[in-house]
């Protein structure tokens, strides 16, 4: 496979994100395949920070080591990340401002901020430098100045001019100083958009005709709400800062009643706030979908960084038992299509509905085809504005061998509606009744249970037949394991990627592992979560797992280091 | 509609002689003064006695969580303006766990009333003392008295700006029925404390003590000057006001966000075509 990464480095407020962004739609425009990460600190200035991306006239899902560009826009990123360049890369460093040795091998020194001076303000070094990235990558000028054109257009045209003019002076320093070697990996078509996997969950959150949409900010989540925000008024959608996460699943949980489409997010630290909320979504019966990106803790953790040690929290969230769904997206079209299917189950079972996501997956971005949000959306559950005017006798909680009970809205009958967070009757009533109880608890668990069970999303296989050793992974290390299947070597590697954790596919899984004996589970965790569920559930007990916990997310050669001979 | 037309089956499981009987009775009598029928009515609740209020009126129920009846509420009403919302709370769970839900939905300022059932203790769990006990009285959890200031939830509301701040009593459903009629007129976050004895657990506060304290506001006093509202509302001890505290019109949530013009929400959630928005992501 043809391809390169180039790593764009500097404190925060530089503007290393922008020009990331801004080089992943020039290289998806010019037609490659892209994948980008963000690594970023808890911090509103200074720091180090980095946006990483993949370009390939082949699909790509996953971060690699090394680099072969390094852009670097302050003096410690030299320093802090020549380690990661390429043998035979490029690092883009502004020697004179920087201290450095304009000679060392590998280093293409550029007067940034001299150039950037020329445009009266140190902010357009970020724009020089994608402007010398793309005369290295041999994007070509028009390609980067279109996408410039779209991205600082809300900033006005003085700016926006001046940030192409930078690009092009930066471009045309390159074309005269540059000695060495042009990437070109004559590009195939790549998909038509750029997105990331916060943005992909509330697309589908919007597609999905959420009205009513509340949470408290929180990192990595918040991006969720920023994206519903911008397109709030024109798709007619509620968007609300609670005063805290337990107001905000409240908040949902009380529209949702009242027959709205609701939905929050947020990550572990909020979800834990949220969870006696989700208790009384699966007491009262009421649809509620919630987001977990999922970053690193105890506490407050790493707020800025990435892992997947809430899986064991989410299948038991909310005191007591109740039935929940529990979807793991592993890339953003996936967590688009889960996204939808999680409204839509939510209410049809009137159960809780969880999208565990991470950091990692929530800020990378990659290309998508269009046929990637053309998901089938099914119609509303609930009993409709029109069909309400015939509903006579209305039991919120009539028992029914499916465990579900027709959800009628407020208002919308004329009759009086009941739901209640203590136990029970099939009217709503409270009750203390032990044999009402054991229906009650029938209808929230096991009924239910058995539907979710019926309609669970199967886990993705790569490379089964024949594999030596079989990973097993779920949410974000989707793009690492297919990856890690196609890759040659000594060892033939197999895959399975699970999208759902909850309902547990158990069977499927069973079927999928029969005949393998070297399984091991591969985890953004310490306590090999996934690993300790598949035996829970399947009674097949990995031989290892690979774990990975210091809050970054595995680079396909981490991954590859660790899979045991 | 008459007062039977609220009327629930639901057997009450309140003490004999407890205050709620005419919370429960002055607000069926609102109801009626308002002209609402039972479908048209959401009662939100939390966790305590009072929370249990809606289940004996027929009207709609979301009996949700201690301390959460506000923001169930205020998503309700959200979702679906055209029901006329009101929450029936206590002492414990909107002044005590629900206490920064009741700040911020003071500020939120949907058009939801909130009837606090304030009999200054707590009657569920057997008795300890509520954030408005009365200095000084003892529990078998503040055995040597409580030494802590009572919460004083009309002055917060007051400085909060809340729109309508009133104060009934359970021993006068009548006038009760009329300050709640008055609060759901009011458009905004409206706010009726409720004197109300608890017969069990507390031995000062009791309807005959709350009798000989409590007095109307007459036509005299002018609910719209805040600073007499401020004075009015710390009146405590010997004589105690009932009415309107205070009452200021102010913009609501609905109308801020512009969400009481367009269809209610809960009408409009169908598929949405985002081809237009993807457009953005080329």
């Amino acid at each position: 496979m043809v391809e390169f990464s180039v790593k764009i480095c500097g404190e925060a407020g530089q503007g290393t994100q922008t020009i990331g962004n801004a080089l992943c739609l020039a290289f998806k425009n010019s037609g490659y395949h892209v994948f980008a990460i963000q690594d970023f600190m808890s911090r509103i200035r200074g720091g180090n920070n980095f946006f990483q991306l993949r370009a390939s006239h082949q699909p790509v899902s996953c971060p690699r080591r090394l680099s072969r560009l390094i852009i670097t826009l302050d003096k410690a990123s030299p320093r802090i990340h020549a380690a990661s360049l390429e043998p035979g890369g490029v690092i883009i460093a502004d020697c004179k401002k920087f201290l450095l040795d304009a000679n060392q091998p590998g280093i293409f020194d550029v007067p940034l901020y001299t150039i950037a001076a020329g445009f009266g303000d140190e902010m357009y070094i970020n724009s020089a430098a994608a402007g010398i990235a793309a005369y290295i990558c041999a994007l070509g000028l028009p390609a980067l100045g279109a996408v410039f054109n779209k991205i600082f257009s809300a900033k006005g045209g003085e700016i926006t001019a001046k940030n192409c003019q930078a690009a092009e002076a930066g471009y045309k320093y390159a074309a005269a100083n540059f000695k060495g070697q042009r990437f070109d990996c004559a590009p195939s078509a790549a998909g038509k958009y750029l997105l990331n996997g916060n943005d992909a969950i509330a697309l589908a959150a919007i597609r999905a005709g959420c009205k009513f949409y509340t949470a408290y900010p929180m990192s990595p989540s918040t991006g969720i709400m920023t994206t519903i925000a911008e397109y709030a008024s024109r798709c007619g959608i509620l968007v609300e800062q609670a005063e805290d996460e337990i107001a905000a699943v409240n908040m949902a949980i009380g529209a949702s009643f009242a027959g709205a489409r609701a939905m929050a997010a947020t990550s572990g630290g909020g979800f834990m706030l949220m969870m006696e909320g989700v208790s009384l979504a699966g007491m009262t019966e009421t649809p509620l979908v919630v987001a977990d990106i999922q970053r690193p803790a105890p506490a407050t953790g790493f707020p800025t960084r990435t892992e997947q040690a809430d899986l064991d929290f989410l299948l038991s969230a909310g005191h007591g038992e109740f039935a929940r769904l529990i979807f793991t997206p592993g890339t953003p079209q996936e967590a688009f299509a889960l996204t939808l299917k999680a409204f839509d189950l939510a209410e049809k079972y009137q159960i809780p509905a969880f999208i565990l996501s991470d950091q990692y997956l929530a800020d990378s971005y990659c290309d998508a085809a269009e046929l990637d949000f053309q998901s089938p959306v099914e119609k509303r559950r609930i009993i409709s504005f029109e069909e309400s005017a015939t509903v006579n006798n209305y039991k919120r909680y009539c028992l029914t061998d499916s465990g579900i009970s027709p959800q009628a809205v407020p208002g919308w009958i004329k009759e009086a509606i009941y739901a209640d967070s203590d136990e029970h009757t099939p009217e709503g009533h409270i009750t203390e009744d032990a044999a009402i109880r054991v229906q009650m608890v029938e209808k929230r668990l096991y009924k239910k249970m058995a539907g979710l069970t019926r309609e669970i999303v199967a886990p993705t296989a790569f490379s089964l037949d024949g594999a030596d050793i079989v990973l097993v992974g779920f949410g974000s290390t989707y793009g690492l394991l297919r990856e890690l299947s196609l890759a040659s070597g000594k060892r033939k590697i197999g895959a399975v990627h699970l999208s759902q954790a909850w309902p547990f596919p158990s069977e499927i899984m069973a079927g999928l592992l029969k005949g393998h004996k070297r399984i091991f589970t591969l985890e953004n965790n310490a306590g090999a979560q996934l690993a300790k569920l598949l035996r829970r559930e399947t009674g097949i007990t990995a031989e290892g797992s690979i774990l990975k916990f210091d809050g970054r997310p595995f680079s396909m050669e981490d991954a590859q280091e660790k899979i045991p001979e | 509609m008459n007062a039977n037309d609220f009327k629930s089956n639901d057997p009450i499981a309140w003490c004999p002689g407890c205050g709620d009987f005419g919370i429960v009775n002055a607000l069926k009598k609102s109801l009626v003064k308002l002209d609402k029928k039972p479908h048209e009515i959401l009662l939100v609740s939390g966790i305590g006695q009072a929370a249990k209020l809606p289940h004996y009126i027929n009207a709609n129920c979301f009996n949700g969580l201690h301390g959460r009846a506000l923001p169930a509420a205020a998503g309700a009403k959200i979702a679906n303006r055209d029901l006329t919302v009101i929450v029936t709370t206590g002492d414990g769970d909107c002044y005590g766990e629900g206490g920064n839900h009741f700040l911020h939905n003071i500020r939120r300022n949907c058009d939801i009333t909130v009837v606090v059932c304030d009999n200054q203790i707590y009657g569920l769990t057997k008795g300890q003392a509520s954030p408005t006990t009365d200095t000084g009285y003892a529990t078998k959890v503040q055995v040597n008295g409580v030494i802590l200031e009572p919460f004083h939830p009309l002055a917060a509301a007051i400085a909060l700006g809340c729109g309508f701040v009133a104060r009934g009593f359970s021993g006068d459903p009548e006038h009760l029925s009329e300050l709640i009629a008055e609060g759901v007129r009011h458009k905004g976050f409206a706010l009726i404390d409720v004197l109300q004895p608890c017969v069990t657990f507390n031995k000062k506060n009791t309807h005959d003590w709350y009798s000989k304290r409590v007095y109307k506001l007459d036509k005299t006093y002018d609910p719209l000057d805040r600073t007499a509202a401020y004075a009015k509302a710390e009146e405590w001890g010997e004589r105690i006001p009932l009415g309107i505290i205070y009452q200021k019109d102010r913009p609501c949530y609905e109308q801020l966000s512009g969400i009481d013009t367009a269809l209610p929400l809960c009408r409009n959630c169908s598929p949405v075509d985002i081809s237009g928005l993807l457009s953005d992501f080329e």
